[in-house]
Order: C-alpha cells, then structure tokens, then sequence
C-alpha cells in the first residue's frame, strides 16, 4: 500500500493509495509524505567519494570521514509532490538532490545492524535540493536549508512491497529529458548501516527520514526557475516539483 | 511572565512559573519545582552557534569566523530541567556549555537587523554539551558530538521577551558541584542576536517556538558521572542537570 498526506479542506490527511489503482496526479494537494525529523547522509555515493578521495586527505579534512556524515532539513524546507523549489532570486545555482528516504515504522534506540531493518516501516523518494557542495567541512545549513528544499513523496509505501531496497533504479528528468541515472546500490553505506549507526546516538521516532545518499552534482542536476524536475524510483513512484524563483512565491503569498 | 511545560499523568502540559520557580497549572495549582517533571518548553527548530564568543574562540584556537557559524541539532536531543545526561564510557572529554537561547515569537522572513528584536518571543537556558572525542571535519561539528539523546537540556522555563531588558548585557555562569567554572556575558557575543535574525531568516523561514542557541563564552571543563552541573543565565533562569554514566543509562532504556 501507498500512503501519502493531503491537503483535504484545509486539513492535513492521510490518504491510503492501492498501488494497482491508477492515481490522477492532479486531482490532490500532496504534503510532504512523512513528518518527523529529517536527516541526510552526505557522502555515500561511491562516485562522490571518489572524487573526493584526495580531499579527503587534505586540509580541512586531513582524514577520510569515519563514519556517515550527517546532516539536518528542517521542516521549512519539506515540500510536497507539485509544489514549488524557490531558487534564490540572485541566481545562485541549485541543484537537484535525488535520493531514496527511508521512512522508520517506530521508535529505534541503539538497534543493530541485523534489527535496523525491523524499525523501517518502508521508502518515499527525496529531492535533497541544495546549492553547490563546494565543501563538507562546516555544516550545510545555508546550501541545504532553503525554503523548499526538500520534496518529500508523493507517498511512502510499504517496506513488504520493495523485494530488494539496494538495488532500486533512480533516475532524474529536467524537463521531461533524463539527466541523471543511478541506483541504491552505489551506496557507501548500506540502509541497516544507516539505521543503527543513527539510532546509535539518536533515538530515531516514528514518521522520522532518512536520506540514504545524493549523487555527484555535476552541472547535470542544476535547477533554474521555470524547470520540471522529476525523481523516479523504481516500485516507488515519481516525485514532481517545479521551480521558481523564490521572491514570486513570496509576493504571491503576500498577494 | 515565565512559561514552561511539565509532564504531567503522562500527558505534555503548558504551565506558568511562579516567583518560588514552582509550576502553576491553568487552575491554579501550584506543584513545586523539585516535584515537577520539566520537559523543555518548546518544539522547533534548533539552531546554535559555534565560536560566538571571542574569548572561546581563542581558547579553541580559532579565529572567530568571518560570518555565524551555525549548525542544527534534531529535537531527539533535547531534554528538560533536572534531568539526567549521560557520558559514553571510554571518551576523554566531554564539557558543558553555558549558552543565551533566544525564542522566535512569530513568523520571520527576510527580516532586517533593526527589526529583528520584535521577532523574539523570549529568552530560556541552553547548555550544549559536547563530546569531543566524536569531532571530525565533516560538517563539523558533526551530529555525533552535538545531537545525541539527552545532550541538550533546555529550560525550565521561557521567560517573555518584554521581561529581559538588556539580552546583550547578562552574565553566563556553570558550576559543577557548586564550583563555578565558567563565566561571561552575552555583552561579548561576536554575532548579536539581531544580526543573528536577520542572517537566518535570510535563508529560511524562521517559525514561532524556533530555538537560536547563541554560544558559550570560554571556561570549558570535563564533567564526569555523579556531577551536578548548573548553567545559569542572569535574569533568564536556572538549569540544573546531573551527568550519569552509559551503563546507568542503558538501565533507563528498559
């Protein structure tokens, strides 16, 4: 089954979707389709690491990371299939960020490596949209933080459904042309990984993301206002957005 | 006027401070301070700032940074007033830090310097431990050292922003075991919290119950199992927190 949020008379919804039903896009207002924390993992595509390999030795970094490298979306940025990315209107270039998420089912404290699975209820589809990642050695929070800057969906469906979550398809259009194909399984580190290294430290809740990991972004995933970018995962879906430059959306609200 | 929230039958319940610091519930009763189970008085986004005070920066060995060096921590981390904090066992240091939080009170986007003062809501304690053991150069500092479970106790209470005068002139002190340690004044912050505003919200929209942690002065020490460790803020409030080992930990955890 397929669950996603919506906007019903003003009130957010849960809708429950039969994945064999075909779905008008167009007929909802999707939410975001999860609600808790958001995390990243940053640098756990294998073509990203390797072109950081020597940087990774050098200054600011001097070692390679230890362990997964973490970061936060906060909810400003959590957007729903169809909605708008606001792309900063100086023009800076962003970029589209596409990856699985993996939705945890309940509360996980310290679980292991052979558990981790058991507290993932199942996967959504994750635009992690930020401007250029020209270093890793401070927090991200003004390349990834933007308004905007995390469609989420259009639903989560259920782990029972996804016969192998390591080998999934991605691929990503900029105006209905395909720009960029990968998969789950260039992941440096693996989703049990993920899972218990976070609920390690962090008590992961119920309705909580991870962002299992981001490609390379190379000039092939940049955004302008005015583009279509879409996300498809394979047993997953389609996740949509357009974009526009974000002081229309500010005048628009004013309106 | 203080606002905190206290657990209460299980249930997350909105109360009022008093001038003895005891809760006071919307009917009126009072439950006292030692009997209450303080959780931290509000949900939001949770910035906090990294080498904000000159003095600290000098006792890291860094120059203080050209612009605010933010980083977020998730609310997993959070935790109330008089509660415990544990220390992972086998790490060499892990040290508290005093901090000013400052409350946003309404919806802030895009706000200038100069009127970024009508977007506080209030004012309550922070202390940010770290774990510098965990430090690495990667998004540093990095979620393992600043976002663990019980890490950041935050309270008791939001005192009202009209009932701070001067944010920029209160005094930071921690004591462990009644030692002061640390000691300092918001007077010395290097980015100040209009200047604070206004760089968030240049970014993102900043969202009422939103928590800007604006750093710690210098005064850094290790704090071990059996340590009571009080931060407190002039005119704010009075945070108190007890430091318990992992394995007294993982008993709570059932």
């Amino acid at each position: 089954m397929r669950h996603s949020r919506i906007l019903k008379d003003g009130v957010a919804t849960e809708l429950a979707i039969d994945p064999n039903q075909k779905q008008d896009m167009t007929s909802q207002q999707w939410l975001p389709a999860t609600t808790g924390t958001v995390f990243g993992i940053a640098l756990n595509d294998k073509e990203l690491c390797a072109s950081m390999e020597q940087a990774f030795n050098e200054k600011p970094h001097v070692n390679p990371p230890k362990t997964p490298v973490l970061h936060i979306k906060t909810a400003n940025t959590h957007i729903g299939y169809g909605a708008a990315i606001p792309a900063p209107a100086d023009g800076t270039t962003i970029y589209a960020g596409p990856s699985l998420g993996i939705v945890i089912g309940k509360q996980a404290t310290r679980v292991s490596e052979e558990n981790a699975m058991d507290y993932v209820a199942g996967y959504t589809i994750v635009n992690e949209v930020s401007l250029a990642e020209g270093s890793f050695y401070r927090p991200a929070v003004k390349a990834k933080c933007r308004d905007g800057f995390c469609p989420i969906g259009p639903w989560v469906v259920n782990k029972e459904d996804i016969s192998d979550p390591e080998k999934l398809g991605i691929n990503t259009f900029i105006n209905d042309e395909l720009v960029h194909s990968t998969s789950t399984d260039q992941l440096v580190h693996g989703l049990a990984k993920i899972v218990s290294y976070l609920s390690s430290f962090m008590t992961l809740q119920e309705g909580d993301l991870i962002i299992a990991g981001t490609p390379l972004r190379t000039e092939k995933l940049a955004l302008k206002a005015g583009d279509t970018v879409a996300i498809e995962i394979d047993s997953i879906g389609r996740l949509e957005n357009s974009v526009v430059i974000e002081s229309n959306i500010n005048e628009a609200e004013l309106g | 006027m203080k606002r905190a929230r206290i657990l209460l039958n299980g249930e997350l319940t909105k109360v009022t401070v008093n001038d003895n610091l005891d809760a006071v519930l919307a009917d009126g009763t009072v439950i006292a301070q030692a009997d209450a189970d303080w959780q931290p008085p509000c949900d939001g986004k949770i910035f906090v700032l990294a080498i904000n005070y000159a003095d600290h920066a000098a006792e890291l060995s860094f120059k203080a940074p050209d612009e605010p060096l933010v980083f977020l921590k998730a609310p997993n981390t959070l935790l109330g007033h008089n509660k415990n904090t544990y220390r992972p066992d086998n790490v060499d240091y892990m040290h508290y830090e005093c901090e000013l939080v400052a409350i946003i009170g309404k919806t802030a986007k895009n706000v200038s310097r100069e009127n970024a003062m009508d977007y506080i809501g209030g004012y309550t304690v922070g202390n940010d431990y770290a774990i510098r053991d965990y430090l690495e150069n990667y998004y540093r500092p990095n979620l393992r050292v600043k976002s663990r479970d019980t890490c950041t106790p935050v309270g008791p209470y939001i005192v009202d922003a009209n009932d701070v005068a001067d944010p920029h002139n209160l005094t930071l002190r921690t004591y462990i075991n009644g030692e002061l340690k640390q000691e300092g004044s918001t007077k010395d912050l290097v980015f100040n919290i209009p200047y604070l505003v206004e760089y968030l919200s240049n970014i993102m929209t900043l969202e009422p119950g939103d928590m800007i942690f604006t750093g710690t002065p210098e005064g850094l020490a290790d704090v071990k199992p059996g340590d009571e460790i009080v931060t407190e803020v002039e005119g704010v409030g009075r945070l108190v927190n007890h430091i318990i080992s992992e394995s007294d930990y993982l008993k709570t955890l059932g």
